[in-house]
């Protein structure tokens, strides 16, 4: 091989051995050699006329075998430089992943809200729509529709906060029971959900709070299909594993009446401080709408009959996520309030 | 409602039931037992003790004694009890034994403890001799009961006997709850009935019987001038009376439920209405005047004074029971000092009424005097038990042989019966109710048991309901019967077989309040739900004039307390304290809203509904906040609404005058936003800056804005940036609705810098703002943006005064 290019392929190994130390000096070395203009390769070609004639087919293909095997040292070596450069790159980039991270942070629906909801999603999937009614009522919608005339003693169950003569902060929720049998032919299914006022005011009770009224209104309307429906929607909001109970109560728009009580989640039934070592819960009361109650709305309790209930969604809430106290719904201590996340 | 089993037992023999099971039925047939309080629960080893010898201890008060307690051998106990004597009987505490231990009075019960054996002052002493205080015997259940000192007990009682059934607490009480449908259970018999019937027992009645002489009070008259309010009225005369003690059976009764037993004819008021939940009174004759009771409204301003001592001045809403001068009791709520029954009475009147349950209740309220009577008048008598407690009463009379029954008895009334009423209903309508086939045995059975005396013919089904059950109307009251008694265990779940398929779900308001919320979630802020009301001192925090719409708020006529006194007519005061107690608690920094109704009223007071207005409120609070971060929440509802708000500046009494806006939609003014005010801040305490908004969620909801698609452009966006200068009071939002309004293709106008100082004159600002012009259906020629841009700086300038910044 002619001289020149025995020594330009040494001072290529040499360069490479001594000078590239990163991508970019690679890249410069390779320029040295192979660039189309200056490169020290294609400068050969250069001398081509000072070969004799018959030595000029060897030398050229001499130049080009060694263009090639530049071509792929540089390759090589771009592609070492690279992953080094890779490398360091990365390592300069290690961080202690142990450090703590600042969470952007989202709010959370109030926890009578999420429960609202949760409970809204069981009974909507069951043909169920929402009535809102008002909070202010007047005394014929709250009491003597739901067959509670002014002498009975059942107003005495609830204690009313009055805002004249005629009208009050609705003491339950059955009020919107009312409203919507006036205005609606059955099938009726509608929840009524929203706050309630009673004059009490201690560790358990606190003068507002919230109900759920659900109400059935059709033909054929057993106290079966009452604890049918519960029965699911218990099973739903508190495990399938939870179970049902009914025992005799009294409310003045239902007849018959009840509690329901569902099996300790808890303890599943064994008996624990929660359930205060009954293995049931009483989380509502329920019943078949009062005959009365209908016929005040213009149904003809002979041909339809209805099933009602009404939910504690406080109780509801404070038992699923064992919050202890029901004033701390209404205090707004972000260090509740960011704690019940169970959209 | 306290009932001793040893008392219900006399009318449906529940001997081998144990108190666990029987509170398991009435559990089962709707009758809750609150509480089950096992009397003499605290005490064991007590037995009957003779005292042989006594002799006292030198120096000391002190005695000692040798006691039989029928083992083998006398036992030997220090005592210091001055009724200590040889020869009588005491209650002996044994070693091991569990008494009451007493205070230094010897009175007031500190608690329980056992009994050892010791010694006293260097003398053995193996047990303790016990007064009734310390095995818990209440004044009534044994004579001498509260006597500071041994209980001396009967000369027949056994040696060596367990004290317990001797001094009567080996007793269980049942804490019953009465549900308000049943007043007919407000008494002992009440219960018994239920118990019997649910344990299908023999219900055993109370004896009504007695012989009345031939005796009369001459010219005595009742005379009811309220009969819509006292329909029956029933007194009858009773002579010869002897006033002395109760027998012990009667007195540890009304002992055992707290009733203290004062004498004979008072405790046959008290008993009889306990055990037929009707109330009695009892009034010595010499202190009626003009032989006659007269039942009548109280005159206004007129004044009684009552047993316990206490004068009250009546209106005429209360209801008196008078003779024929004076008021003589509070109808239904207690009798008056002048005619009560003294250790003197010869001759007695006594009373059974039924009084309106409503008047006695307002009375009662209004009075703020609650009694048993009261109590039990408010639930509800039922005539049938006016008409037979009085039976009851007299055949106690004879019974007790305290008094002479005579034969003036006048019963006032308005005609109601007595009598059972017939019923007629479906079996198959009971059925129906219930969901699932009772057996008609089963039903019959069960509808006997209850005293309706069933008849059955195919599907009808005639009852006689007796009259204490008022509140049996129609088939739906004997579905609950029979279930409660069936077993409501036998009720299986069926899910609407038959009913018709509805569509369930959110309406389109619900979603939007829904999505509203999830939005404000996402923005980093938590929901609160806070009270309707506030206090009206809220007012006065935020600065509100006199005569602001806020103040004109709805009251409550019988809040809790003043703070929780009057409706909200913002939300605001609220939310500033919920701010402040997070701040109380460390919490400076945080997001917070609120979905609520305000309650604005059409009258005060009230004649018709009042407007409950949705209305969101949002508080921002922490110094890494400013106006600004509220400005994008609020942009975010625009958003979350489809819509887009303007701000114009504006005032509020308890914001800052220079960082407070009018959020507007259109043309309407829907909400306010700005920086708490300074004092306002320091009033709540607050230790960073707080900034809140109200917006009338109503308004929105009823916009029909919603997501739309708009096709994307074909063509490139061309963005170009102006810097403007202007005069300093020039608003941004005036600069950037001058662009918008300049030009359709502009469709995103945006600050990114503001800047006042050198190089512009002191009196200007300069704004610069990126604008996006996109193209519409075809693309820009090649000089159309330079075109809209002058046509944006020649509006600038024109209604604005606004120049480009060169």
């Amino acid at each position: 091989m002619n001289e020149k290019l025995t020594s330009i392929k040494q001072e290529i190994l040499d360069g490479i051995e001594n000078q590239a130390t990163s991508r970019a000096t690679a890249f410069e070395l390779r320029k040295q050699f192979l660039d189309s203009k200056t490169g020290k390769i294609g400068q050969l070609m250069k001398e081509m006329k000072n070969i004799p004639n018959e030595e000029k087919a060897e030398f050229g293909k001499q130049v080009n075998e060694l263009k090639n095997w530049a071509t792929e040292v540089f390759e090589d070596l771009d592609a070492k430089m690279k992953a080094k450069e890779l490398k360091e790159r990365y390592e300069k980039e290690k961080i202690d992943v142990t450090i703590d991270a600042e969470c952007e942070p989202k709010g959370n629906l109030h926890p009578i809200t999420q429960m609202r909801n949760q409970l809204i999603d069981v009974f909507a999937g069951m043909g169920f729509t929402i009535y809102e009614g008002t909070e202010i009522e007047n005394d014929y919608y709250n009491f003597t529709a739901l067959n509670t005339p002014q002498d009975h003693p059942a107003r005495d169950m609830q204690d009313t906060f009055y805002l004249s003569p005629e009208f009050l902060l609705r003491t339950q929720t059955s009020s919107g029971q009312i409203h919507v049998m006036e205005n609606t032919k059955p099938p009726i299914k509608i929840l009524s959900p929203g706050k309630v006022f009673r004059s009490d005011d201690d560790a358990t009770h606190s003068p507002m709070f919230t109900q759920m009224e659900g109400l059935v209104v059709d033909k054929k309307i057993t106290l079966c299909d009452l604890k049918g429906m519960l029965d699911v929607f218990v099973k739903k909001i508190y495990g399938e594993e939870t179970t049902t109970r009914l025992r005799p109560s009294y409310f003045p728009f239902t007849e018959p009446s009840v509690e329901v009580d569902v099996s300790c989640f808890e303890c599943g039934g064994k008996g624990c401080k929660l359930c205060k070592g009954t293995g049931w819960i009483e989380i509502l009361g329920a019943g078949i709408v009062n005959k009365k109650v209908l016929e005040n709305c213009g149904i003809d309790s002979d041909e339809y009959s209805g099933l009602a209930f009404g939910i504690g969604i406080e109780r509801t809430a404070m038992l699923k996520y064992g919050i202890n106290n029901i004033k701390l719904l209404f205090e707004s201590d972000l260090n509740v309030l960011k704690q019940i996340d169970d959209n | 409602m306290l009932v001793p089993l040893s008392w219900l037992n006399e009318y449906v023999d529940i001997k081998d039931i144990t108190p666990a099971e029987l509170e398991e039925k009435l559990f089962s047939c709707g009758f809750e037992v609150e509480e089950v309080i096992e009397v003499g629960k605290d005490v064991s080893g007590v037995v009957v003790g003779l005292v042989k010898e006594c002799e006292p201890i030198p120096d000391t008060h002190l005695h000692v004694c040798k006691v039989d307690v029928g083992g083998p051998e006398l036992l030997q106990i220090c005592c210091g009890a001055d009724n200590v004597e040889a020869g009588k009987k005491f209650p002996v505490a044994l070693d091991g034994a569990s008494v009451y231990a007493t205070a230094k009075d010897h009175k007031t019960v500190e608690g329980v403890m056992k009994i050892k054996a010791g010694k006293l002052r260097g003398y053995d002493s193996q047990g303790m001799l016990c007064s009734g205080i310390e095995i818990g015997v209440a004044d009534g259940m044994y004579p001498g009961a509260s006597y500071n000192g041994l209980l001396l007990l009967a000369d027949d009682a056994e040696v060596g006997a367990d004290i317990k059934p001797i001094v009567g607490i080996d007793d269980y009480l049942f804490d019953v709850s009465i549900t308000a449908n049943r007043p007919d259970c407000q008494c002992i018999t009440g219960i018994a009935r239920e118990v019997a019937a649910v344990l299908n027992r023999e219900y055993k009645a109370p004896a009504l019987d007695f012989t009345p002489d031939a005796s009369v009070k001459e010219g005595f008259t009742v005379e009811v001038k309220a009969p819509d309010i006292c329909p029956r009225y029933i007194g009858h005369y009773v002579h010869d009376v002897v006033i002395k003690e109760s027998p012990l059976w009667m007195q540890r009764r009304l002992a055992l439920v707290g009733q203290m037993p004062i004498s004979n004819m008072v405790d046959i008021t008290n008993y009889v209405s306990l055990e037929m939940g009707q109330p009695m009174h009892a009034f010595d004759c010499d202190y009626i005047e003009g032989n006659k009771i007269v039942v009548r409204r109280a005159e206004d301003k007129e004044k009684i004074v009552t047993l316990d001592e206490q004068e009250y001045e009546l209106t005429t809403n209360n209801l008196v029971i008078c003779d024929g001068v004076k008021p003589v009791a509070i109808a239904g709520v207690m009798g008056g000092l002048n005619s009560e029954i003294r250790d003197t009475t010869k001759e007695v009147l006594f009373e059974s009424a039924k009084f309106a349950r409503d008047n006695i209740r307002k009375t009662s309220r209004a009075l703020g005097k609650r009694t048993d009577a009261s109590a039990k008048y408010e639930k509800g008598v039922d005539e049938y038990s006016t008409f037979n407690a009085m039976k009851r009463a007299l055949h106690l009379v004879e019974e007790l042989e305290c008094g002479k029954v005579s034969s003036t008895h006048v019963d006032v009334n308005t005609g109601n019966s007595i009598e059972p009423k017939e019923m007629k209903v479906s079996i198959a309508k009971v059925n129906r109710v219930l969901g699932i086939e009772v057996p008609t045995d089963d039903i019959i059975r069960i509808l006997k048991n209850l005293s309706f005396d069933p008849k059955v013919n195919g599907d009808e089904l005639t009852l006689m309901i007796p009259a204490y059950r008022e509140d049996m109307e129609s088939y739906p009251d004997v579905a609950e019967e029979v279930i409660r008694m069936y077993g409501y265990d036998h009720i299986v779940d069926t899910f609407l077989p038959d009913a018709q398929v509805t569509m369930g779900g959110l309406n389109a308001k619900q979603k939007k309040e829904l999505k509203l919320k999830k939005d404000l979630c996402a923005k980093g802020a938590y929901e609160c739900i806070h009270y309707s009301f506030i206090s009206p001192s809220d007012f006065n925090l935020l600065n509100f004039a006199e005569d602001a719409e806020e103040r004109k708020a709805i009251k409550i006529l019988n809040p809790i307390n003043e703070d929780l006194s009057v409706m909200r007519t913002t939300l605001a005061p609220s939310m500033l304290h919920a701010v402040s107690r997070n701040q109380k608690k460390g919490n400076l920094e945080g997001k917070l809203y609120e979905v609520a109704s305000r309650f604005i009223p059409k009258s005060l007071p009230l004649t018709e509904y009042p407007e409950e207005k949705q209305t969101l409120c949002v508080a921002i609070f922490g110094d890494k906040y400013d106006f600004y971060s509220l400005k994008g929440i609020a942009n975010a509802v625009a958003d979350s609404f489809f819509t887009e708000f303007k701000y114009e500046p504006a005032e509020k009494t308890f914001l800052h005058p220079y960082q407070t806006a009018a959020i507007k939609e259109g043309d309407n003014v829907i909400g306010y936003l700005g920086k708490v005010a300074y004092e306002v801040a320091e009033k709540l305490d607050l230790r960073t800056a707080a900034y809140i908004l109200e917006i009338d969620l109503d308004y929105l909801y009823a916009l029909d804005t919603k997501a739309s698609f708009k096709p994307l452009s074909k063509f490139a966006s061309v963005n170009r940036d102006l810097a403007l200068l202007m005069n300093k009071d020039v608003s941004c939002g005036s600069v950037e609705d001058t662009i918008k309004g300049a030009c359709k293709y502009v469709t995103n106008v945006k600050l990114f810098d503001i800047y006042e100082g050198e190089n512009i004159p002191s009196d200007k600002k300069s704004l610069a703002f990126s604008i996006t012009f996109t193209p519409g259906e075809e693309d820009f020629e090649a000089d159309s943006v330079d075109k809209y841009v002058k046509k944006i700086l020649g509006n600038l300038k024109y209604k604005l005064d606004v120049d480009i910044r060169s």
